[in-house]
């Protein structure tokens, strides 16, 4: 089905919302699920403090069918559009209390631990715990910290709220959203038919692959948006308007992770939440990354593919992923082709991608014997910041010598880049801290770069150094402690 | 019974986790409602030639545009001086000054409308910098010095000097709820604005200035702000003013909501300090003099800065005896946004300075820090003169003290982190005691003062309403509890009516951490009132003498009998007597003389210490709070738990201060970190997984405060400081001397500390840096 097809008949999105479906008729592609919210929807509970993501403020819950019943979780209403929400249900804060005035257990944990203050960051927290509240059974402190990471309040301290966290689940069942099989069943069922997709004027969303290939073949000055966790910040920061957009999301065919004998390929509308789960799977290491990568709401929304095809050069994936030599599968039309990721990235925010061509997958080798694989992200706030830099290590060694090094820095260049100089500088030396000082030094040949509000020229090139150090420290040291986290231990 | 002292919860904490809380933004407005967005200006200094605002007119959705000429009144929102124009009239003296408001049918279509303007301006030369501004005396009022004892012949007969600088960056509010404001026309001349505000009076008579209408024409409402921490108590002043303006000239509802980086572009912020000193001591680590001169950035206007550096020059000396002492204060004007109220208004500057000082001291002398300001601590009954004249009289810090040193096992864990930094060349640890001593009350005596309003309804249900605002802090849960305890009435019947100019007039700003200290007293002299009243009529009923009717429990009983208090309210009303009174209160004991910056200006002192140990990568600059140790003075606290949530979310904010939230100005006089995602203000992976925070027990107020308790709202903010001198300590373990650590303290400014050490390891840094 090409786009044409659709012209003129206009389908609008359509969710559920306390068990009644909306169709949002007064939306347009851009229209955030924040504005219809507050706007049209006169739900007032869900606030607006950044409309970029990084408040948590907005968060809502929402929830799509799974083969196993629903699959709830948060984002961020600020910078999701409402068309991206078609067949899908929304909980929001008004969601949670019961028609006689009770409070849901998450709520009431909150209150309980006199967890709000001045209130206006409290629908967002209380959303971020009801997804973990739904999705667990009881709460560790690191799992509590790790769900409201997305979430800031400038009042508490956040150590009632984290309390909260760790308590909800002992407040007692739920009167009203209740968990549970039978209740996702009943949910499922209400959900509104989504039989034909969303078409609106400048906005369509193809099911198939193919459809969408083709219609971005077609008309390749559309806009692709999957997550929308950058373009999002187009529209409620830069104010611009759209070309007309073609959402990846509702390809079921891209939201796949296909593991092999050799890779794991991550289709392109599979959020950053189940891509980084696939891969820490495969490669522990990486969890620190994926736990510090955005916030948990960004990376339910966001995409991993929408990140590297976003080509930041400080996005976080990039420096691991090309250290791995992970490739990304292109699609143009009907044609694919796949390339290293590195030679994706060509200038500042320019790829290699053609008109009309789309980054369909991405492809990640899996660990091999003598591998070893590291990555450091360096930024002023551990959890939920932009990296001053980010490394990638991947190394081979072989009996004492480094038989092949792939090294890959953000934040250092415009692009994403590998450090080809530091690189030779290794490959055939012993693994020794000798060696890796010495290569050190290459990397000033390898990247020369910018100061800007995140850290000077200085401190880049004088960190990029220290955390190649700390990767040949982590791989041959004697275990003791080469992190400030690993120093910090919960009162006894 | 007792209410107040409970840990009963925040009034509107079903609200908040709800949802149902309103805030400005959403109560709901006329359909014909116009929302506003400012056009800002793009340079630092400028005449404007220029202002082109067609196509401002002719976009979408707009419905009028104003700038300064459209102003009924006077285009002044300045609280102290009039010169902080509504919009730039001419003149612009900082990026991202409001030059017009543009009026549309949607939020949406009039932030598209402001940026279609075409200014062209005159660029004038810029004053950005403190160092700047202090060559060219570039001043917005006065420099203030004290000079007490004989500082130069003590600082030049001392056997022990050293000299440093002190670098403090500013801070961003970051209240989740931004600056917002909508104006409703009334009949008559009237208009209602309601406003998240800490302070409704003033911009009630802003708005009055601004539409030339009198003061009893216009109308403030709060019900509650997301959040202000000193970032509403002015700042809330232009947007109601700019929708006020609006409304007048259109007739029409208009809503101005600032967008996240509109806000932090346009609004004051905590002041930048700069700090020069120089300490004489003696082998103890006793300061025998000192000399300090400070400045600070005000910005393009005063504001209210010269009681912010006041207020800096009076926590100068934090919790310690400087005997002789020579102070100079410079107050900089510079093109940069004016700054403004920031929870602790220049104390945690002040205390900053002197703490270094004391920091630097133990280090020449190889002493443990915490000994060292030990001995310059204030004495209980000698050496407890401070360096504006005032006696103290209630000094808690030795006790403070002595049992967080030992609750802390700050001695054994010196010997662990000396152990472990010994044997780890990267990961450093540090340790570090600081203490806090804040002065309660405005330093203008005239600001000392409250009203309130008790109505008792004949149902028995009581209505109060007084001049504080709430933004999160409590207060209204506190003054709910000090009405309900007065009356002897559980306290589900009582309720705090939202802050309203035309309920209680003349209100003072809800700051200074002075909130419940004055209403609660106000709010507790009304309910007396009205008991007084009650219990008049309740003794002829119970036929017991007036004094031994008491009110417990929601009843009142006397003489062995007892009627519910609702029956005696109604039957009050059947007697005509009134259940309604006003309550007032002044704070006694003191006094200030602005010009020889001496007397008492503050009723009591709030003392606090904490304790924290940080780790550091002196590698990569990367930090983490490990555990952090509280013991705080509240007096007799009214509410534990809203104490506790004060404390522990002021420190927080502190440390936010000092550690991770960098404000970046390039050299043209942008802001250029004007959004969460480049402004990092503490997540909650910042608190420490190792958290003890206690109150100090058994310590009433000595003076007669609401229930013998303290304010709670500012102090605890400056037990940060805490966390800076630990990442010092652990930055000094590189190597001797005095590290020359800026604030914020990013993992970039910690490997400059670690290079500014003498030594080997400083050289090493330094050649890596070039490497």
């Amino acid at each position: 089905m090409g786009a044409e097809d659709l012209e003129g008949a206009a389908r609008y999105p359509r969710f559920l919302l306390d068990g009644r479906v909306v169709e949002a008729r007064d939306s347009t592609p851009t229209t955030t699920l924040l504005q219809y919210l507050r706007g049209p929807l006169g739900r007032c509970g869900t606030k607006e403090g950044c409309a970029e993501g990084d408040c948590g403020a907005c968060t809502v819950v929402v929830g799509e069918a799974r083969a196993d019943g629903m699959r709830y979780r948060a984002v961020n209403s600020c910078i999701r559009f409402v068309a991206t929400l078609d067949g899908k249900e929304v909980v929001t804060v008004e969601s949670l209390r019961a028609p006689d005035g009770s409070l849901h257990p998450v709520q009431q944990a909150m209150v309980d631990a006199h967890a709000s203050q001045c209130g206006f960051c409290t629908p967002g927290f209380v959303m971020s715990l009801f997804a973990l509240w739904l999705e667990r059974t009881q709460v560790t402190r690191a799992e509590a910290v790790e769900a409201i990471t997305g979430n800031l309040c400038r009042c508490t301290g956040y150590r009632p709220i984290i309390d909260a966290a760790m308590r909800m689940h002992a407040v007692g069942p739920a009167m009203h959203w209740p968990r549970g099989p039978e209740h996702d069943g009943r949910r499922r069922a209400a959900l509104p038919s989504a039989d034909t997709p969303v078409a609106l004027p400048g906005f369509q969303a193809p099911r198939t692959l193919d459809a969408l290939a083709e219609a971005y073949a077609r008309a390749p000055d559309s806009l692709l948006l999957a997550g929308g966790t950058d373009i999002g910040l187009w529209v409620t920061k830069q104010l611009r308007d759209l070309p007309p957009i073609l959402y990846v999301g509702d390809v079921a065919e891209l939201d796949r992770i296909v593991e092999t004998d050799a890779m794991i390929e991550i289709g392109a509308a599979v959020s950053l939440t189940d891509a980084y789960a696939a891969i820490v799977a495969r490669y522990p290491m990486l969890a620190e990354l994926a736990g510090r990568f955005g916030s948990p709401p960004v990376r339910n929304s966001g995409t991993l593919c929408g990140n590297l095809a976003n080509g930041s050069p400080i996005g976080d994936s990039m420096p691991v992923l090309i250290a791995l030599g992970a490739e990304v599968v292109l699609r143009r039309g009907a044609a694919e082709r796949s390339i290293p990721l590195e030679s994706l990235y060509r200038a500042f925010r320019e790829t290699s991608l053609a008109r009309g061509e789309l980054v369909r997958a991405v492809r990640i080798p899996l660990p091999r014997a003598g591998h070893l694989v590291g990555t450091y992200k360096v930024s002023k706030r551990f959890d939920q910041d932009i990296s001053a830099l980010c490394a990638g290590f991947a190394l081979s060694v072989r009996d004492g010598t480094i038989a092949e090094s792939r090294i890959a820095y953000g934040g250092m260049a415009a692009i994403p880049k590998r450090a080809t100089a530091t690189e030779a500088a290794l490959n055939g030396r012993p693994w020794s801290l000798a060696t890796v000082c010495g290569a050190a030094k290459a990397l000033a040949t390898d990247f020369a770069p910018i100061g800007d509000m995140r850290a000077s020229a200085a401190y880049r090139n004088r960190v990029a150094a220290a955390l190649l150090e700390r990767f040949h420290a982590a791989h041959s040291g004697d275990g003791a402690a080469l992190r400030v986290e690993e120093l910090a231990v919960a009162r006894p | 019974m007792s209410i107040a002292g409970d840990p009963v919860t925040h009034e509107s904490a079903h609200l908040h986790v709800s949802g149902e809380a309103r805030y400005a933004d959403d109560v709901p407005l006329p359909a014909d409602t116009l929302h506003g967005a400012l056009g800002m200006s793009s340079v630092a200094h400028g005449r404007i030639t220029d202002m082109d605002l067609a196509a401002v007119a002719a976009a979408p959705g707009v419905a009028a545009v104003f700038t300064a000429r459209d102003i009924p009144g006077e285009n002044d929102c300045g609280p102290v001086i009039h010169d902080d124009p509504i919009f730039a009239d001419g003149l612009v003296q900082y990026e991202g000054q409001a030059l017009f408001l543009v009026v549309a049918d949607s939020h949406d279509a009039a932030r598209r409308a402001a940026r279609k303007a075409r200014v062209e301006y005159q660029p004038l030369a810029a004053i950005l910098g403190i160092r700047e501004a202090v060559a060219a005396a570039s001043f917005i009022s006065p420099t203030q010095t004290i000079v007490v004892g004989q500082p130069m012949e003590r600082l030049a007969a001392a056997p022990h000097r050293l000299k440093n600088t002190v670098e403090l960056g500013g801070q961003d509010h970051f209240y989740l709820e931004g600056q917002v404001a909508f104006a409703l026309p009334q009949e008559d001349g009237g208009m209602l604005v309601v406003s998240s505000t800490q302070h409704p009076t003033e911009v009630q008579h802003m708005v009055a200035r601004a539409l030339g209408c009198r003061v009893h024409d216009v109308t403030v409402h709060c019900r509650r702000m997301g959040g202000g921490f000193g970032g509403k108590e002015t700042q809330a002043s232009l947007v109601a003013c700019a929708a006020a303006v609006a409304a007048t000239r259109t007739g029409r509802a208009v809503k101005i909501r600032l967008d996240r980086d509109d806000d932090m572009v346009i609004t004051g912020k905590r002041h930048e300090f700069l700090a020069d000193y120089e300490v004489g001591f003696d082998a103890e680590g006793r300061i025998l003099a000192a000399t300090i001169t400070m400045a600070s950035r005000c910005g393009y206007s005063l504001d209210l800065s010269a009681a912010v550096n006041d207020r800096a020059l009076c926590h100068v000396d934090n919790a310690y005896f400087l005997e002789h002492l020579h102070l100079v204060s410079h107050r900089c004007k510079t093109n940069t946004v004016s700054n403004t109220a920031f929870r602790g208004f220049g104390a945690p500057q002040g205390m900053m300075i002197i703490e270094n000082a004391l920091d630097d001291i133990a280090r020449a002398l190889g002493k443990d820090p915490l000994d060292v300001r030990r001995v310059n601590f204030y004495g209980v009954y000698d050496r407890n003169v401070t360096h504006y004249g005032m006696t103290i009289e209630d000094n808690v810090m030795p006790r403070i003290a002595r049992e967080l040193e030992a609750s802390s096992g700050y001695r054994e864990r010196r010997e662990t982190i000396a152990r472990h930094n010994a044997a780890s060349a990267t990961l450093k640890r540090g340790l570090a005691f600081t203490p806090v001593k804040f002065g309660v009350s405005f330093n203008a005596t005239l600001f000392n003062q409250a009203g309130a309003l008790v109505n008792v309804y004949t149902d028995g249900t009581v209505l109060v309403n007084h001049g504080g605002t709430e933004m999160g802090q409590g207060l209204h849960t506190k003054v709910r509890q000090v009405v309900a305890h007065a009356l002897g009435v559980p306290l589900d019947t009582v309720r705090v009516n939202a802050t309203d100019t035309s309920k209680v007039p003349n209100t003072s700003a809800t700051a200074a951490s002075s909130g419940s200290d004055l209403n609660g007293k106000a709010a507790e002299a009304a309910a007396r009132t009205v008991r007084e009243r009650l219990a008049e009529l309740a003794g002829t009923e119970l036929g017991v003498p007036a004094a031994q009717v008491q009110f417990i429990d929601g009843e009142v009983r006397g003489g062995g009998r007892s009627m519910a208090f609702a029956t005696l309210a109604l039957r009050a009303h059947e007697r005509r007597i009134s259940l309604s009174a006003t309550g007032f209160y002044r704070t006694p004991k003191i006094h200030w003389d602005r010009v020889a910056l001496s007397g008492r200006p503050f009723f009591y002192f709030a003392y606090g210490a904490a304790v924290a140990e940080v780790a550091l990568d002196t590698r990569t600059g990367e930090n983490r709070l490990l555990r952090v140790d509280i013991l705080h003075d509240v007096g007799r606290s009214l509410n534990p738990a809203v104490d506790i949530g004060q404390i522990e979310g002021g420190f927080l904010q502190g440390m936010g201060w000092l550690t991770s939230e960098e404000l970046c100005w390039n050299e043209k006089g942008s802001l250029t970190t004007h959004a969460p995602s480049t402004y990092k203000i503490p997540a909650a992976g910042d608190w420490p997984a190792d958290a003890r925070v206690r109150l100090l027990e058994n310590a009433p107020n000595v003076e007669d405060t609401i229930h013998r308790s303290k304010a709670v709202g500012e102090p605890p903010l400056m037990l940060a400081m805490a966390v800076f001198f630990a990442l010092r300590d652990a930055v000094s373990a590189c190597g001797p001397g005095a590290p020359k650590l800026r604030a914020p303290a990013t993992p970039e400014a910690l490997l400059a500390a670690v290079d500014s050490l003498d030594g080997a390891r400083a050289a090493a840094g330094a050649e890596e840096a070039t490497a």
